[in-house]
């Protein structure tokens, strides 16, 4: 049995400890926001906060986190307002299939909470565990820019 | 599969001992967990140390700094400490991942792991880093070079983990950097990698040194003759030339498609000095 708090929500579970954290939050939670792209930690398309820290879900066990705090990507918007990051990826056009976004916009939230005004080589090297197949991360650098812009004002 | 979390070194070590079937540590799981989901390992048991207060902490002991093995490559670069003391370890344990990886990735896992290409190994070694084990019989010291046999496989005894590792103190005027080549710009294995620990006089001598290259040999190598080709000079064009050609002499790499033996020995020569000129320039400013 462990206990989880996901998105200020408590829960408490009976999982299997080969149960990865990922597909504890996806089936048996329902948070089907974090996905699986890679399986081994490579892509980040599962990133989530673990007591406020970015991991990779996928290579985390379940039971790693008994009694600390979850954050996925369905809990950073307020009721009906975006977090700001994913207002700016929005505004600013930072994706397109989605499939890496919600690791994107996660990843990009544990940045502006440790450094609120990145630099682009610090918002690179941050988000290198991020791949897109898509964007070309030109329109993923400008969402965080824009998004660190946002949250001063 | 049974998960434990024990919060003692005895605690650990009883469950390890008393084990039937594959036991495993778990510090970060950042390789353990790729392994077990490409079912390279099925393990019985996992112990999970990072509960375990030595793991976790990073400490001065007789003027030297100690460091759990279950301290995180993010944790290491927080510590300013011990970044000005040993550069070298703290940008080794850095290279390894990204972002996400970083917060969990272990010193204990890197080389537990048992892979020649780990990171950290080659600057542990040349910082002459000692591993501290616990097992059923009681504490031993293991200096970091004597940890790794080959491939996958540890001097560790059954029941055995690393607790710790003692980084020596500093003397004056001393430095350490660790460079790798690889493939890409970031997010890969080592090609080769070198790490290479100095210590100068006031004039500038080289009065110690130790060179250690990885993903060149079956294990991670300590180069002794690396080290007695630069000791006693000032690193002058000559010294560089003696310590490139020791450091290729000493590999033995494998062939595969991401490099040759042929480049592997070359790019060993040019990382060995090139860590060296880091290492003295870093060595002489302090
Ligand atoms: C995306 C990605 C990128 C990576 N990039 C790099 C890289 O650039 N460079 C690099 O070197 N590595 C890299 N790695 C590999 C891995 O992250 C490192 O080897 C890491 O240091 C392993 O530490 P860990 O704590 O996660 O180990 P774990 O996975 O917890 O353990 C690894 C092995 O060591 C054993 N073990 C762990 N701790 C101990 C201990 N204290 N005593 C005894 N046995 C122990 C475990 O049983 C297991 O067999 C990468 C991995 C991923 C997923
Ligand atoms: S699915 Fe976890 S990192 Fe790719
Ligand atoms: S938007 Fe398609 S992979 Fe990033």
């Amino acid at each position: 049995m462990i206990r989880l708090t996901v998105n200020g929500q408590a829960h408490e579970l009976d999982v299997p400890s080969y149960r990865t954290l990922l597909d504890c939050l996806r089936y048996d939670l329902g948070l089907t926001g974090s996905k699986e792209g890679c399986g081994v930690g490579v892509c980040g398309a599962c990133t989530v906060l673990l007591d406020g820290k970015m991991i990779s879900s996928c290579i985390a066990l379940a039971v790693f986190a008994d009694g600390r705090e979850v954050t996925t990507v369905e809990g950073l918007a307020e009721d009906e307002r975006l977090h700001p990051v994913q207002q700016a990826f929005m505004d600013a056009g930072g994706f397109q299939c989605g499939i890496c976004t919600p690791g994107q916009v996660v990843a990009a939230k544990a940045l502006l909470d440790a450094i609120p005004h990145p630099s682009e080589a610090e918002i690179k090297e941050w988000m290198l565990g991020n791949l897109c197949r898509c964007t070309g991360y030109y329109k993923i650098v400008e969402s965080i820019q824009a998004a660190a812009g946002q949250a001063r004002a | 599969m049974r998960y434990e979390a024990p919060e003692s070194v005895q605690g650990a070590v009883a469950l390890l001992a008393a084990a039937n079937g594959d036991a495993r540590v778990l510090a970060g799981g950042t390789d353990l967990l790729v392994q077990m989901r490409a079912d390279v390992v099925e393990p019985e048991l996992i112990v999970d140390i990072k509960r375990i207060r030595e793991t976790r902490a990073v400490t001065q002991e007789n003027g030297g700094w100690r460091i759990g093995a279950a301290v995180t490559g993010a944790e290491l670069k927080e510590h300013a400490p011990l970044k000005q003391a040993w550069p070298g370890v703290v940008e080794a344990a850095n290279l390894i991942g990204s972002t996400q990886v970083q917060g969990r990735a272990t010193l204990g896992g890197n080389l537990c792991n048992g892979s020649p290409a780990a990171d950290s190994v080659p600057a542990l070694i040349a910082a002459g880093a000692v591993a501290k084990l616990a097992g059923p019989h009681g504490q031993r010291d293991l200096p970091v070079e004597d940890v790794m046999l080959g491939p996958r496989t540890l001097a560790l005894r059954p029941g055995e983990f690393v607790v710790s590792f003692l980084l020596p103190p500093r003397p004056p005027r001393s430095a350490d950097a660790y460079l790798r080549f690889i493939p890409r710009t970031e997010m890969d294995i080592a090609v080769v990698g070198a790490g290479v620990s100095i210590a100068v006089d006031g004039a500038g001598t080289i009065t110690a040194a130790r060179v250690s290259l990885g993903a060149v040999a079956p294990r991670v190598l300590l180069v002794a003759e690396a080290a007695q080709a630069i000791i006693g000079s000032r690193l002058d064009d000559a010294a560089q030339e003696r310590l490139a050609a020791a450091a290729r002499a000493a590999c033995r790499p494998i062939d595969d498609k991401r490099g040759t033996t042929e480049f592997r020995v070359d790019v060993a020569g040019v990382l060995a000095r090139r860590a060296a000129l880091i290492a003295m320039d870093r060595a002489r400013t302090r």
